[in-house]
This record gives structure tokens, sequence and C-alpha cells, in this order.
């Protein structure tokens, strides 16, 4: 398994405004803890060792596009 | 007492005096819209080729200044097409494809509409909103040459209404003072503001932005920019937290600034300030400002779009924010729906609770084009901090992965909806059919011959058959289906993936506004008739 780049999210619209409205009315402080729980359980889903380390490569420099 | 509130583009009805003026009791008409902009004028426009007399009020006495609505989209264009009204459109409008869009300085995806092929019509054209209403009055003046009862009255405000159980009275006010005018439907397009909503204390809720945007309409005098879109968020010039760049006829660009909340209007609007703006974006070009504003806006709509003798459409009944130009769009399949039906009931041929499916489907429109329309002015204004943190990532990740990109939104264009499992929508009984054409669909436009499929679906209902055998004209109760008999060698590659997929053979019932009404692999006299029953509100099968 290799890190997804391509759009792969059905109904992105969708998806995107949920996750907004996940934050509405939160503090800062919340909505980071929010984030940091979301994070650890998509990563638990991805469940892929390599692939966590690229993804967390790919957003560290996003304008170079380096996923290795 | 009858002042102008917005100077005029185009004069194209000046006051005449009418002889239900000097009616001794007032006259009663079939027909009465409220409000001439261009959904009042498409919807007399669609009731006159049918014969029904309509008469349209508006307190000016033509089409307002200022371009507004600027893309109009291909539904748009083919409910024109079907009014006789979309080739001058067409010729006169800007077709674009590509669009660009950037953060800050960088550039980060571009994209192509890349409109499918075989329809008659692009994806889009721009074309100021004063041209395109043009082009309907022009219409309706052919029409009117050719018979079509539909009168214009200009400088008639409507001041105030009294609805009975079967009709309503107006009260009219003209430069030669007022008037009573009696009418068994009154339709109210007068826009957003809607002075009939008020009158009738009707709601009109939803979401206001707190948003300010700035037109500057240019013409460029020695420039010349690409015919594309260009969209820039928290752009490098900071002329705006957001800001547009869209080509319209005339040499003449769009430019839109997203300017903030509780700005001083008068301050931002002096010529001098609307410049600095302008000269920090575009260095250092010659122009003329042609039109500018600065306008705020709503995503709402009523709760409900008929009120017995009153029905609602356009920015009267729904308002979207700009972005997807969903506003006008919108409104003309307003028109398109509503057409047919009011032309079913004051002709006697359908039940007046037909007219209860036109806010059913219209507002489920509306309901999807405010979804879209507050997506996209979410992501373009984000509303908290951390919607804004999200927002930016997505734009730094766009550049290089392309799984971000569907997420970027600075507007989802207008399609038309699908009147999925609504009252009169019917079964699908098409084995094999494609998605696109399910019940409730618009037809998709197909090439014929020379010609194109939806040009020839006329204006009442249709039985389109491919490769299927029925009688050439049915009906039921004095509304006539005329078929439209494709074989063999008419069945062109696009017509077959798009209206039979993996069947061999197809029949379809078409509305006159074009949405299917049911299918099925072979006719079915039953089955023809109660769908064609269903789709006029009678018998709810
Ligand atoms: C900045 C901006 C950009 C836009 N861009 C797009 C776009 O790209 N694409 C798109 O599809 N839409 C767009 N829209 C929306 C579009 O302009 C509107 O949806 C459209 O004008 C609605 O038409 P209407 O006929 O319903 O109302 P209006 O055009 O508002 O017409 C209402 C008419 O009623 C008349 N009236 C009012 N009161 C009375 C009375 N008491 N008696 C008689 N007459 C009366 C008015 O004078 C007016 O002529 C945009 C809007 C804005 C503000």
């Amino acid at each position: 398994m290799t890190l997804i780049t391509d759009p792969n999210i059905p109904d992105p619209d969708g998806f995107y405004s949920e996750l907004i409205a996940a934050h509405d009315g939160l503090s800062d402080d919340d909505s980071a803890a929010l984030n940091a729980r979301l994070i650890l359980i998509l990563a638990n889903q991805i469940g892929n060792r390599a692939v966590l380390s690229a993804a967390i490569r790919a957003v560290q420099c996003p304008a170079t596009g380096d996923t290795k | 007492m009858l002042d102008d509130r917005y100077s005029l583009a185009f004069r194209l009805y000046p006051y005449e005096r009418s002889a239900d003026q000097d009616a001794a009791t007032p006259v009663r008409r079939p027909v009465v819209v409220m409000g001439g902009g261009p959904i009042g004028v498409a919807t007399a426009l669609d009731l006159g080729l049918q014969g029904i007399p309509v008469v349209v009020l508006d307190d000016h006495e033509g089409i307002g200044m200022g371009s507004r609505a600027i893309c109009f989209a291909k539904r748009t264009l083919e409910i024109a097409d079907r009014y006789g009204c979309a080739a001058p459109m067409l010729d006169k409008g800007v077709v674009w494809n590509v669009g660009k869009v950037f953060h800050d300085d960088r550039q980060i995806y571009d994209f192509n509409l890349l409109p499918e092929d075989g329809h008659k019509f692009p994806a889009f054209i721009n074309l100021q909103q004063p041209y395109f209403e043009k082009f309907i009055v022009e219409r309706v003046r052919q029409a009117q040459a050719e018979g079509a009862p539909i009168e214009l009255r200009g400088k008639n405000r409507v001041d105030r209404v009294e609805v009975r159980d079967d009709h309503v009275v107006l009260q009219i006010t003209t430069p030669e003072g007022p008037y009573t005018l009696e009418a068994e439907w009154l339709i109210g397009c007068d826009g957003a503001s809607s002075p009939l909503r008020g009158m009738l204390g009707l709601d009109f809720e939803g979401r206001v932005f707190q948003d300010s945007f700035l037109i500057a309409d240019i013409r460029m005098l020695n420039a010349n920019f690409p015919t594309e879109r260009w969209f820039w968020f928290e752009p490098w010039f900071k002329s705006g937290a957001s800001t547009l760049l869209h080509k319209q006829p005339d040499d003449v660009w769009r430019i839109d600034f997203q300017i903030g909340w509780g700005v001083d209007r008068k301050e931002e609007l002096k010529e001098e300030n609307i410049r600095k703006r302008i000269d920090a974006m575009l260095g250092k070009v010659e122009y003329e400002i042609v039109w500018s504003s600065i306008y705020t806006f709503q995503c709402r709509r009523m709760k409900q779009f008929r009120h017995g003798r009153v029905i609602f459409a356009g920015d009267a009944a729904h308002q979207v924010s700009p972005f997807g130009a969903r506003g006008a769009n919108s409104g003309i399949q307003d028109v398109d729906n509503l057409g047919w039906k009011l032309g079913l009931v004051v002709q006697g041929k359908a039940p007046d609770t037909l007219l209860d499916s036109y806010h059913q489907e219209r507002a489920y429109g509306a309901d999807e084009n405010i979804l879209n329309s507050t997506r996209a002015t979410d992501f373009i204004t984000p509303k908290s901090r951390m919607s804004h943190i999200f927002r930016n990532a997505v734009l730094d990740l766009a550049e290089q992965f392309a799984f971000a990109r569907p997420l970027v939104n600075s507007g989802r264009l207008s399609v038309p909806c699908t009147y999925d499992g609504l009252s009169l929508t019917g079964e699908d009984a098409l084995i094999g059919g494609p998605a696109r054409t399910r019940p409730g669909s618009p037809c998709p436009d197909a090439p014929m011959g020379e010609a194109f499929l939806l040009g020839q679906l006329g204006g009442g209902f249709t039985l389109l058959t491919l490769d299927a055998d029925a009688p050439e004209e049915l009906g039921d109760d004095g509304i006539p289906v005329t078929r439209l008999a494709l074989y063999g060698a008419d069945l062109t590659d696009a017509i077959r993936a798009r209206y039979l997929g993996a069947a061999t053979s197809a029949v379809y019932l078409i509305r006159p506004d074009q949405h299917v009404v049911a299918r099925w692999n072979t006719y079915d006299q039953a089955a023809t008739v109660a769908a064609l029953r269903k789709s006029c509100g009678k018998d709810a099968a």
C-alpha cells in the first residue's frame, strides 16, 4: 500500500462541511484537541506504518510534494 | 411618488395608459406577474407562448443598470431555446471553460470544465444581466407581434394586495394615478426584497453572511486577459480577502473583491478607492470603470412558495450567495417548472393541486442550491479560526496533491436538480437504463443528425421511443402527448449512452419542462397513461 494522493473521498463537499461543523463553537484548544483525536483514529484506520510515515513527510513540506 | 429606485440600462417598456385604468369595475385577468426582472418576464413569455393572457407589472420602465448576474448555465440556455431567445444570448455571450485558482502568489491549479460533446449549448456563457433580460423582452415583443397575449406595463407599482379564495385584488400606482386590477393568479417575481412577501406577512428565513463584496466591472483600454475564470484566495496584492476576475462581452471584466464586514460603503465606492484596489491587482493597465457596487448576501428561502392564489418565483422565493451562479439560473428553472403547470390549471386541464408540486420541486431545488452556495461561501469566507486553518491547509496541499483539489471550493457551478422521489415523478422500469436519465432528471441534450434532441421535444408532453413501437398520438383528458420516434440509425452514440445504457429499446415519458416522468423498456398504454395522470397531479398513483 502506498500513500494515496489522488482524490479518494466520495462527496468531498459534504465531508468538508461535516468536518468544519464538528468544530462549531469550540475554543482553539478544544479544536486542536479534536483534530488530534481525529488524526489518531484515522491513523488507526490506515494501520500501515509505511503509509503513515509517508503522510507525515508529505504534510511537513507540502510545497515540494515529497512523500519519500 | 413613483421615483425610480435605480437607473435603467434599457428603457424597454415605457409607461402607457391601459384600458384597465378606465374600467368602471376592476378588470379580472387570468394571470398577473408582479415584477419585470428576468424571472417575471420569462414567466410571461412561457405563459404567453401557451396562449394564456398574462400582464406583467413593474415599477420601472425597463431593465436596471449594472450587471449583477454574469454566468448563465447550459440549462438556462436550453430553456431559453425552448422560448426562442437563446440564439442572441449565445451570440453575444462569452464562452469559457478554463479556470485558475491562486493562493497568495501561487497558482495552485487550473481546471477545464471539459464540456461533454454532443450538446447544443456550452456549459456556461458570461453575459451581462441587462443583455440577458433584453433578449427575453425582445422575444416577448416578437411573440406579441405573433399574437401572444402578453402585456408589459412599466411604471405600474403594486402597493397593496388582498388575497381572496379565487382571486387577488391589486392596488396599483401609475404616473397617472392609482387603479385596481384583479388576478385569478398572482405570480410574485418582485426580487429578493419582495414587497409582496411583506404585504402578505410571509417569512424569508436563512443565513446572513457577515461579509461584503465590492464589484467593479471595468473596460480594458489597452490590455487583454484570457477568457478564463481567475480566483484568488488571500491574493498577494491584498485588494481583498479573495478576488475574482472574469470576462464579459464588450471587453468588460468583472472583478469581485471580498472586502469584509462593516465597511464604509460610501468611502469604498469612491472611484479613487476602487482604483487603488484594481491598480494593486492589475498593475499598469488602462481601464474605465463601467459599474461598481457593494453587495452582501444571504442564503434563505420562503417556507412555502405557493400561498393559495399567490405563487412566488425567482429571488422573491429564494436567495443564494453569488458563488456558483445559482440565482438567475435557478429562477429560470422555476419559470420552466411553473409555466406548464399553471398553463394546465388555467385551462382547466389539471387540478390546482398540481401547483403544490411547483413548491415541492422548486423548494427542493432551492435547498440544493442553498446548500451548495453556503458551502462555497463558508470555504471562501471561513467563519472561524479553525475553519480558516483547514481552508488554508487544503490550499497548501492542493498544488502538489491532487486529492485536495476537489475540496477547494470557489463556487460549484449551477446544474439543474433531479426530482428524485417527488410526487410527480413516476416509475423507473427501464432495465439497464443510465442513471443520468432516471425519472426526475432533466433530459440531457444529444446530437440528432444536424439538429439536437432537446430542440425536438416541443412545448408539451413527449413520448420518446428508442427502437420501440408506440401509437403516434396519445393523451388523456385533453392533454396530448406527442411521440418522438427514433429508430436504428437515428440512435447516435450519444443518444445510446445517455438514454439506452445497457437496454436495447426504451420509452420515455417527458414533461413539457424536459424532465423525465417515467421510463420503460417497451410501450405500455396503461402505464403511460397512469404516469401522465400522476405528473399532472391527478390520482396520486
Ligand atoms: C453581485 C451579483 C452577482 C450575481 N451573479 C449571478 C450569476 O452569475 N448567475 C446567476 O444566475 N445569478 C446571479 N446573481 C443573481 C441574479 O442577479 C438574480 O437571481 C436575478 O436578478 C433574480 O431575478 P428576479 O427577476 O427574481 O428579481 P429581480 O431581478 O430583482 O427583479 C425584480 C423586479 O421586480 C420589480 N419590483 C419590485 N417591487 C415592485 C412592485 N412593488 N411593483 C412592481 N414591480 C416591483 C423590480 O423593480 C424588479 O424589476 C447575482 C446577483 C448579484 C447581486
